[in-house]
């Protein structure tokens, strides 16, 4: 199964690492048509082909996305699983007829993976191992094999095809052994003794023979799809303001939560009106709950918000993220650690504001002021008091982008004299500096300049933070600029 | 006299601490921001987070502060910092702040006068804050001194420098003019700040009352010694 790349005429290849370098984990149409191959490392790819253009592949990303595939792909029938880094199982006995039949039914995964952008191999055998070749190593496309002939189905296959590791094939190569009937051909008590002592008992060719023809059962182990605590409520007719319901919703999700000792991260509170219109409220929090009052709260004042028009008539509470959350113990004053105030307040914030408005600062290890702390979403956690003092003064307050300002200095290096910020004309009495910060070379593009930063204070005794950007003739652009970039108490 | 005892000085034994200051300023100067941090060293040594809110315009014109800056500070604990859309959410996540006893300090930034920062506003806020007992502060900067029911009411304006120990021609340890022009359970009156970074105290003095001393011109302040 591979997806179709996004530029279809440039040959592109996804690398993995390997033991000597990447090597490649899959191509698209172009690059396989130059002739990149699989598997070949990338090194030697690029000299076959020089335009190669090589992304990292995501090999945990594609795994995940194979799980969720297999549980989409229960539309078709109740029992489905991912099977290896690229294929999918689906168990389709007893149900192919509501699709029309067999072939009506592989017409229809094709066309509805293809519009996931997704080209797939399909096959329909009695055997897991049967379809697995049939899927990877048949002629046909869409092969429908079945009970009686799935020998017949397989005789003509490659050695491969009966999931078995490369060093096997290889052997098997050499004993002459080049398809499924020939293998096939050959005396079980001969089989059976050439190949048990390669310590790989469950996977000898005898029994992957076995399983392919049916001789030995493989069930298969369908993914159990993740618990969802979800509370629906219908209402009997049409109600204007759905908010005195809330409280129900909230604490027979909160008492759902209990039962599997969860408590809910994320969620979701959907209102339906009676035209089909659908509103939905999402909540967030900072640590797992399962406060019937604190979730409450959590969706003060949204409701208010809809447009009831005929009015609305049924709500759900989903809990679309839950983590661990054993019972715990409240003091006896009745009151909760204040912590658990805290993260409340958090996601109170997060909830009306956004996570991107409530925030905690992230210090890394970087010369760049800006780049030396960073703002960052209060929820994502890590909230943690600062371990110690910068060795130099920094100001207290940053501007958000340092703001250019026109700046009377002595040429080429000297301090600033006077200069304009906000059209106000600030003349400098005193000056500390300069401090040179050089730009981080391993992050920056080349043409970044260095800084030159200045602890100043005007007349008026205001204390600013000016750097000079770059050094007249450093072959970095014109003449240098001059920049506000903090105040000093 | 540090601002502790001279909240407490005996002749005003009764004073109680002020639920809600108000400290106006200047964008283009820092120094309210630095009076603010400077009375919140004992609020923040109890290890308790620090809620720092911002409308959007005070934001934009005055900056952000800078954690690196409150670090060297004394403010080592952690800092929530919110970015409010305007003046009526900002009043809400202060309040909602006030209602958790696990703060440390709420500080406020107003930019203007905006319309929702009225007595009301600023009484719910004084309320709150005496319920949970955690302090707010209010920076309005760029603002003009309206009705309030805050306990104190200060304006805070630069001044130049004391004289650094090593190195005449840089900056030294900040002073400020700070104006406190109406008090609830105090006398106003104004003084002369300094803040000493490496004791983390913040000193109150009376003003000269000869004008060119206070410029800090060297001669007249030898002088000024004889």
């Amino acid at each position: 199964m591979s997806k179709s790349a996004p530029c279809a005429d440039t040959p592109l290849v996804l690398a993995r690492p390997g033991r000597h370098g990447s090597v490649v984990h899959a191509c698209n149409r172009v690059a396989r048509r130059v002739g990149v191959r699989m598997g070949a490392r990338v090194v030697d790819m690029r000299a076959l082909c020089p335009e190669l253009s090589v992304e990292e592949a995501d090999l945990e990303g594609d795994r995940r996305a194979l799980a969720r595939l297999a549980l989409w792909c229960q539309r078709w029938c109740p029992w489905s699983a991912p099977d290896g880094d690229d294929g999918l199982i689906l168990d389709v006995t007893g149900s192919t007829h509501l699709w029309g039949g067999e072939p009506a039914t592989l017409a229809q995964i094709e066309t509805a993976l293809a519009g996931l952008g997704l080209r797939a191999r399909l096959a329909i055998a009695p055997t897991q191992g049967a379809a697995w070749a049939l899927a990877r190593h048949g002629a046909e496309p869409r092969a429908i094999c079945t009970q009686g002939e799935i020998a017949d189905w397989l005789a003509p296959l490659p050695v491969a095809a009966l999931r078995l590791d490369a060093a096997t094939v290889l052997l098997l190569h050499r004993l002459g052994l080049k398809t499924v009937g020939a293998l096939a051909a050959i005396p079980r008590s001969s089989l059976a003794r050439r190949f048990a002592r390669d310590r790989k008992a469950l996977e000898t060719p005898l029994r992957r023979l076995d399983q392919a023809l049916g001789r030995l059962p493989e069930p298969i182990v369908s993914l159990a799809p993740a618990k969802r605590f979800r509370v629906p409520l219908r209402l009997a007719e049409p109600v204007m303001d759905p908010q005195p319901y809330l409280p129900g919703l909230v604490e027979d999700l909160c008492r759902i939560l209990a039962a599997q000792a969860r408590g809910a991260r994320r969620l979701r509170l959907v209102v339906f009106r009676v035209d089909g219109e659908v509103y939905t409220v999402e909540a967030a929090t900072a640590r797992p709950t399962r406060d019937a009052t604190h979730l409450l709260r959590l969706f003060d004042g949204c409701v208010s918000t809809f447009d009831p028009g005929f009015g609305f008539d049924a709500l759900a509470l989903d809990a679309m993220v839950v983590e661990p959350l054993a019972a715990t113990q409240v003091g006896l004053d009745g009151k909760q650690a204040t912590d658990v105030d805290l993260a409340r307040l958090i996601d109170r914030l997060t909830t009306r504001l956004g996570a991107a408005a409530v925030t905690c600062p992230r210090l890394e290890e970087s010369h760049v002021p800006e780049r030396a702390e960073h703002w960052a979403p209060a929820l994502a956690g890590g909230m943690a008091a600062s371990t110690g003092v910068p060795a130099v003064e920094r100001p207290l307050r940053l501007l958000a982008w340092p703001e250019e300002v026109r700046v009377l200095y002595a040429v080429p290096e000297g301090p600033p004299i006077q200069f304009v910020w906000r059209r106000g004309l600030h003349r400098v009495t005193r000056h500390a500096g300069p401090e040179r910060i050089a730009p981080e070379w391993w992050r920056e593009r080349g043409a970044a300049r260095l800084r030159d930063y200045y602890r100043i204070e005007d007349s008026d005794g205001r204390r600013y933070w000016l750097f000079r950007e770059g050094v007249a003739g450093d072959g970095r652009g014109g003449a240098p600029r001059w920049f506000m970039h903090g105040l000093f108490a | 006299m540090n601002i502790e005892s001279a909240q407490a000085s005996p002749k005003e034994a009764s004073i109680r601490p002020a639920a809600l200051r108000e400290v106006f300023a200047d964008s283009r100067d820092g120094s309210a921001t630095g009076f603010v941090v400077a009375s919140l060293a004992d609020a923040t040594a109890s290890g308790r987070p620090l809620l720092w809110v911002q409308d959007r315009q005070a934001s934009r014109q005055a900056g952000i502060p800078s954690a690196n800056g409150l670090a060297g500070w004394g403010v080592r604990t952690a800092i929530i910092r919110v970015q409010a859309r305007n003046a009526a959410d900002l009043l809400w996540t202060m309040e909602e702040g006030l209602r958790c006893a696990g703060l440390a300090a709420v500080v406020g930034e107003v930019w203007g006068a905006p319309a929702a920062l009225d007595f009301t506003a600023t009484k719910r806020l004084v309320l709150r804050a005496e319920e949970s007992g955690v302090p707010a502060y209010l920076l309005r900067i760029s603002d003009v001194p309206t009705l309030s029911a805050a306990h104190e009411r200060w304006h805070a304006r630069a001044l130049p420098s004391a004289m650094p120990r090593h190195d005449r021609k840089a900056p030294g340890p900040p002073r400020w003019a700070l104006d406190l022009f109406r008090a609830r359970w105090r006398r106003p009156g104004r003084w002369e700040g300094q803040y000493d970074r490496a004791a983390h105290r913040l000193d109150l003095a009376a003003p000269f009352s000869d004008g060119a001393v206070a410029a800090g011109q060297d001669d007249v302040q030898i002088r000024a010694m004889r």
